[in-house]
This record gives C-alpha cells, sequence and structure tokens, in this order.
C-alpha cells in the first residue's frame, strides 16, 4: 500500500514526462485554434487581425468540401472490406502448415516496411503508368488498350495501393488471433461433422471477432488522414475525383499558402475523425468489452 | 598537452566559419538547363572556392517550398530559381535582395538583357533576380510527319489549321499522336498553356473589375477547341502530361506536333536525346486572326532572399550563371545549340550561335511578340501573358488546372469544368478583397 509520501515522489518523478506529452500535444492544437480565427495567408502579409468564423466558412463553403467528405469515407470503407477480407484469408492461408512458411510469411508482411510515398511511386511508375507500367505492358501483351488507372479510376487506385500497404498488418493481428484458437476445438467440430464453411463461421469468424475490431479501429484512425498516396499519384484530382479532407486542408492550406483557411479546415478534419471515432466505438467497439 | 584541447578548437571554429561563409544553398528546378548549369558549376568552385549545396527539385515542389520558405522568413536557401511570375510580387513586399552589385558590373552588361524579360524581373527600374533563360512558347513539329499529311506548315499558322494538322498526323497504330499539349494540373503547368492559348481566342481571366470571366462564350471556345484537339489527335494520359512527360514523348516520335516553350527546341533537335533531331520544324504559336498569339513569355531567374546570410557570396555566384561568359563555357562544352537561351541581346547577334541553332530568330521572334503588359485583345487590369500576376494567382490557377485536367480526363464536362471554374474563382477573389 503506498504511503502519502511514496504517491508524491510518484507523481513529482512523472510529471515531467506528463507535462511534455501535454504540452507535445496541446501546442499545435491550441495553435491551428488560433490560427484558425485569424486572417494569415503566406503571400499576403497586409491580411492579419481576427477573421471571426469566415475562414471555417470558407472551408465548408468549398465546393469540393462535400465530395472531399464523402471521398474520405469512400477510401476508409475501401481500405477496410479490402484488408479485412484479403487479410482473413491470407492468415487462414497462412496457418496451414507448408513448406516455407517463415519466409512466405516474412514475404506477405514485406509491404508494410515500405514508406507510403515510396509505394506509391512504385504503384504509380512500376505497375500502373499506361505507358511503361507493368499492368499497361500486360494489357497490351493481351491485345487490350492499356488503362489509365489514375484517371480513369482515381479513388479506386489510391485505394488499393492504400490497401496493399494495410493488408498485411490486418492479415499479422488476424493470423495471431487464429493461431490462439485451440485446436481441441477444432477437432471437436469436425468430429461433430461440421463441414469447413461451418467451421468458420460458427467458430473461426467469432473467435477473430475481437481482433476484426482492433483493427478497424486502428485502421479506420490512420485511414482518415491519408495524404502521402494521393500527393504522389493523383494529386487530388482529376478535377476533384480523389480529393479527401486531408488533401483539401493540404490544398487550402500549402498549396493556397493560405494558413487561417488551413487550420479551420484542419480543425474539421479532427472534429469529423472525432465523430467517426466515437461513432465506431459505440457499434464495434462494444465486442471488446466481452 | 594544454595547448591541444585550444588548438583543436580554434580549427574547428576557423573550418566551420569558413564553412559557413562559403557553402550557399541553391534551390533550383530540375529541367535541362538547370541540371547541365549543376555539371559545370564544379568551375565555379575551384574559381572561388565558394561551395554548393544544390536542391533540385520538381517545378510544382520547387515552388511550395521556395514560397512558403521566403514568407515565413526560413532562411534555408541563399538562391532560389524563381520565375517573371514571383519575382515583382516578392520584390514589392521586401522578401528579395535587389542585385545592385550586378546591375553595377560593366563586365556583366546589365543592358545587354532582353527588355521584356529584364522588365519583368524588376520592380521600379531595379533588378531583383537574374533571367537564366528565357522562353516563349512556340510550335515544334516532326517535318516528315507534315509531309506524309500533304500539308505545309506556315510561318504563323492559325487554329484551325492546326487542328487540321493534328488530325492529318494522328496515326494511332503506330503510336503517333498528332499534337501533344499540357495536361497535367497546375498554374504553371496545363494553365500556362491553356491561358497563353485562351489569349488568342480573344479570352481573359479577369474584366476591368476583376469580374471572373469563365463563363463567357471565349473561354468555352478555348477549352472545347483544346478538348476536341486532345481527344482527335491528343497522347492517352494526357491529363497527367507536363512539360517533362511530352518532352519525352516528342523525343521518341509519338508526337506530330508540340506547343511548349522554346527551350524545349534544343532538347528536341539534339541527337543524343532526340529520335527525330533531324525531322523537327518550328513555327510561331497558332492565333486566331484576332491580334492575340497564343505563346507566353516566361524566365527562370535567380534571386537572393532577404534571409540569406550569405548575399555577397550568391551574388557572385548568379553573376557567373547568368553572363555571357558561361554561355561561352556551355559553347565550349556542349555547343553553342545547348546554351541556355532567351536572355541576351548579344546571343541572338552571335553568328556562331545562328548556324548552331535553327530556332534561334524564331524564339527571338515568339520573345518579342508576348506583352506582359497587353497581354489579351480587351483590356485587363492585371499584368502576365500565361499567369495574372497577383500573390492569390498560384493558389486559383492550379484549382481551375484541376478542373481543366478533369474534363480532359473525361470525368466532367466542358461546361461543368467552366461553371466550377468560374464558381471558385469568384469565391478566391471575394475572399482575396478584389470583389467587394
Amino acid at each position: 500500500m503506498a504511503t502519502r509520501q511514496t504517491r508524491i515522489l510518484a507523481r513529482t518523478m512523472m510529471a515531467p514526462a506528463v507535462i511534455v506529452l501535454l504540452i507535445w500535444m496541446a501546442v499545435p492544437l491550441a495553435m491551428t485554434l488560433w490560427f484558425s480565427f485569424q486572417n494569415y495567408s503566406l503571400i499576403n502579409p497586409m491580411l492579419t487581425g481576427f477573421a471571426g468564423w469566415a475562414n471555417y466558412a470558407y472551408v465548408i463553403g468549398d465546393p469540393s468540401f462535400t465530395q472531399a467528405l464523402v471521398n474520405t469515407l469512400i477510401l476508409v470503407g475501401g481500405v477496410l472490406l479490402i484488408t479485412i477480407i484479403g487479410g482473413t484469408f491470407l492468415a487462414l492461408l497462412l496457418d496451414q502448415p507448408i513448406w516455407g512458411q517463415g519466409i512466405l510469411r516474412i514475404l506477405v508482411i514485406s509491404p508494410f516496411f515500405v514508406m507510403p510515398p515510396v509505394a506509391a511511386l512504385i504503384w504509380k511508375n512500376g505497375f500502373m503508368h499506361p505507358g511503361y507500367g507493368m499492368l499497361g505492358h500486360l494489357w497490351k501483351a493481351f491485345g487490350l488498350q492499356p488503362v489509365d488507372w489514375f484517371n480513369q479510376y482515381p479513388l479506386f487506385s489510391v485505394i488499393v495501393i492504400v490497401a496493399w500497404q494495410w493488408l498485411p498488418f490486418a492479415t499479422l493481428i488476424l493470423l495471431t488471433a487464429l493461431q490462439s484458437l485451440s485446436e481441441e476445438q477444432r477437432e471437436a467440430a469436425e468430429m461433430d461433422g461440421a463441414n469447413a464453411v461451418n467451421r468458420f463461421r460458427f467458430i473461426i469468424l467469432p473467435h477473430m471477432a475481437r481482433a476484426i475490431t482492433i483493427v478497424i479501429l486502428i485502421q479506420t484512425i490512420f485511414l482518415l488522414g491519408i495524404f502521402a498516396e494521393i500527393r504522389v499519384t493523383t494529386g487530388g484530382g482529376p478535377g476533384y475525383a480523389s480529393t479527401n479532407i486531408a488533401f483539401l486542408v493540404f490544398r487550402t492550406g500549402i498549396l493556397s499558402n493560405d494558413i487561417g483557411a488551413g487550420s479551420a479546415g484542419g480543425v474539421v478534419a479532427v472534429i469529423i475523425a472525432n465523430i467517426v471515432a466515437i461513432f465506431l466505438m459505440r457499434a464495434v467497439g462494444k465486442n471488446l468489452d466481452a | 598537452m594544454k595547448l591541444t584541447p585550444l588548438f583543436v578548437g580554434a580549427t574547428l571554429l576557423a573550418l566551420t566559419g569558413s564553412a559557413s561563409a562559403q557553402t550557399l544553398t541553391i534551390a533550383t528546378v530540375n529541367n535541362g538547363d538547370m541540371i547541365r548549369m549543376q555539371g559545370l558549376s564544379s568551375q565555379f568552385t575551384e574559381e572561388t572556392g565558394i561551395a554548393l549545396n544544390w536542391v533540385v527539385l520538381e517545378e510544382n515542389t520547387l515552388r511550395q517550398n521556395v514560397t512558403t520558405d521566403i514568407a515565413t522568413n526560413g532562411g534555408q536557401y541563399d538562391i532560389m530559381t524563381i520565375g517573371t511570375y514571383e519575382a515583382p510580387i516578392w520584390a514589392k513586399q521586401g522578401w528579395l535582395k535587389p542585385l545592385d552589385a550586378l546591375s553595377a558590373d560593366a563586365d556583366y552588361d546589365v543592358d545587354d538583357l532582353l527588355p521584356a524579360i529584364r522588365g519583368g524581373l524588376s520592380v521600379d527600374g531595379t533588378l531583383y533576380a537574374a533571367p537564366f533563360y528565357g522562353e516563349s512558347s512556340f510550335i515544334m513539329y516532326r517535318t516528315d510527319l507534315m509531309e506524309k499529311a500533304g500539308l505545309e506548315m506556315p510561318e504563323a499558322p492559325t487554329w484551325e489549321f492546326i487542328g487540321e494538322a493534328a488530325r492529318a498526323m494522328t496515326d494511332r497504330d503506330n503510336d503517333i499522336n498528332g499534337i501533344c499539349l499540357r495536361g497535367k494540373a497546375g498554374w504553371g503547368e496545363n494553365m500556362a498553356f491553356l491561358t497563353a492559348m485562351s489569349n488568342s481566342f480573344g479570352a481573359r481571366w479577369f474584366d476591368e473589375n476583376w469580374q471572373p470571366q469563365f463563363d463567357q462564350p471565349e473561354w468555352k471556345n478555348t477549352l472545347d477547341t483544346y478538348l476536341s484537339l486532345m481527344a482527335d489527335a491528343g497522347p492517352s494520359g494526357a491529363s497527367s502530361n507536363g512539360f517533362n512527360e511530352n518532352l519525352t514523348l516528342f523525343q521518341q516520335g509519338k508526337c506530330g506536333m508540340w506547343i511548349d516553350a522554346t527551350v524545349a527546341a534544343s532538347f528536341v533537335t539534339n541527337p543524343e536525346d532526340s529520335t527525330v533531331a533531324d525531322k523537327v520544324g518550328f513555327a510561331q504559336a497558332p492565333d486566331n486572326g484576332l491580334g492575340k498569339r497564343g505563346n507566353w513569355l516566361w524566365a527562370w531567374s535567380l534571386a537572393i532572399p532577404a534571409s540569406s546570410q550569405n548575399a555577397e557570396a550568391a551574388e557572385t555566384f548568379i553573376n557567373w550563371a547568368t553572363s555571357k561568359d558561361y554561355l561561352a563555357l556551355v559553347a565550349e562544352n556542349e555547343g553553342w545549340a545547348n546554351v541556355p537561351p532567351g536572355t541576351r541581346t548579344s546571343l541572338y547577334e552571335n553568328p556562331d550561335y545562328q548556324a548552331a541553332a535553327p530556332f534561334a530568330a524564331m524564339t527571338l521572334a515568339s520573345i518579342d511578340s508576348a506583352d506582359p503588359n497587353a497581354p489579351t485583345v480587351e483590356p485587363v487590369p492585371y499584368v502576365g501573358v500565361q499567369f495574372v500576376a497577383i500573390p492569390e494567382f498560384a493558389g486559383i490557377g492550379t484549382n481551375v488546372g484541376q478542373l481543366f485536367s478533369a474534363a480532359l480526363a473525361g470525368q466532367m464536362s466542358a461546361d461543368d469544368a467552366l461553371a466550377q471554374a468560374q464558381e471558385a474563382t469568384l469565391r478566391d477573389m471575394t475572399r482575396a478583397g478584389y470583389i467587394k
């Protein structure tokens, strides 16, 4: 049992770390909030002073705001769908006793080690470019016109690249869950005459539910802010076809040098992320309580 | 023994001291002439002992980097490569150091700089950036394909002729596109071309009250002509093509015509890089008989940000890189055809250059025909041929560029692109206070 002295000692010793952490989080957030109510343009130093809600009205009134919001949700949803279905499938495969299992697992996980801009560049120039990309050559080999992915299917292309990067993460978590399933339970079901589909549906899937929840929660947090892949490949275009909220903030703040409106966009993005997070915690997070 | 730490300390101090005084950080664009300069710059270091630290970036990235750095007084660079768009705006903000020593240097001969370009880089007669190369735009075309199509390129063609020729030269089975034009979004990418093109159609960005003009028939005519031309005779994936992508296509023999920067002339006629070097002809940018041609005016220039701690050394370097001696140095190493063009009168009077560069006269004529002070058929409140010289234009132009790029990619109709461009531009101009 802690005495009063040890408690004070513990708090004193922890204080510096806690204070540094607080400052580290609070200062940028406070600055963003402050700038979002200021007239602040990098290229026009004459524009200064309190802006009221003007920056917020400007960002939310942006003709591409609604589309960016929809794109953000499609991006998150699309990547989640691919990674969870693909991850479950890969986890089931990797769980089988096969020769070279160790090397295979490392290969499957390896995309996760590649930095997002690098991955995007590889996909852009190496695979999806209609002229020099591998897919273009493949299409030509079959006598077809190469697909110009980033112009014809911009959002889909970004989803593919991001899903490729996050698939290993989902696979890894789901595989771990799968391996914690007791062999006896499976064998018992098998002896009772349950076929593979039923075993998957009634034993394996419920067992993995918690892991799937973790994957959804963690990935959603990261996927709401996808940026590098869009910046490197489509630049938010054509038009606003692949502009998400993060890219819209970048376009307003950095491309147009409007720090005030960019900060307002950042605050809006934080609010949206929190709404999505609360919704998710309610919808799927209850799995974690059980 | 006691002296050693002191000695080491003093040496270190001397080393760091001299290193900081003698190293210039230069931000530049990844265009061919700059890469060449980077290669030759070891000579400068040998002559002066000033070391150079290069930051070579793609055009759009360079602009963002240097704009952010100079606006926040970041002090990352001693020399920045900027264009005729940035120079006067930044100079007025007090962000650039005036190049007084350069202007006073008789050997440098500031009066030799082409008047249009020198004017574009000066504010109230003071030079704030030195032109490294200057350019307008013109038509580069394949003489063999033109002959095969049974046509002859006039020296100053119309848009109608260009459309006819582009469609006649297109041979999709053999991967030959009648015309390659910029489609990549950006105020300095597709909008540079489209704004210059729109001038020849009688369109303008703003009327005299700063009202955007995308709802006018002239813009619709411009965009419709551009889109149908590219649909019938352009390369696939054109909405990702900027200067460098089109250069590669032309050098590989995949374009019948290409309307772009005059500096490209030396790259497409260089047999080492271009498969069609001996089959390239040049003509002035097209017009519609309205008195304006669709060509632009630009100079990539070197300037010193006010935050630079090495201004003197920086000016020495700028002097070296933009001097007559540098032109001679490139000529000696790479031949006269490859010297950076479009900055000095003396170059165009040089018989060696005239002999080596078949495009010299056409380049000079194109530069001379672009007037930043009266760029459009009808009067406008702004300066700039292929841009509008206001600080907000970079953001607005890129935004509109995105929409037009989407129309080219088939993601949006021309009418929708124009309507959205009008709405977005009106919004931004109202926010910036131009429209009350």
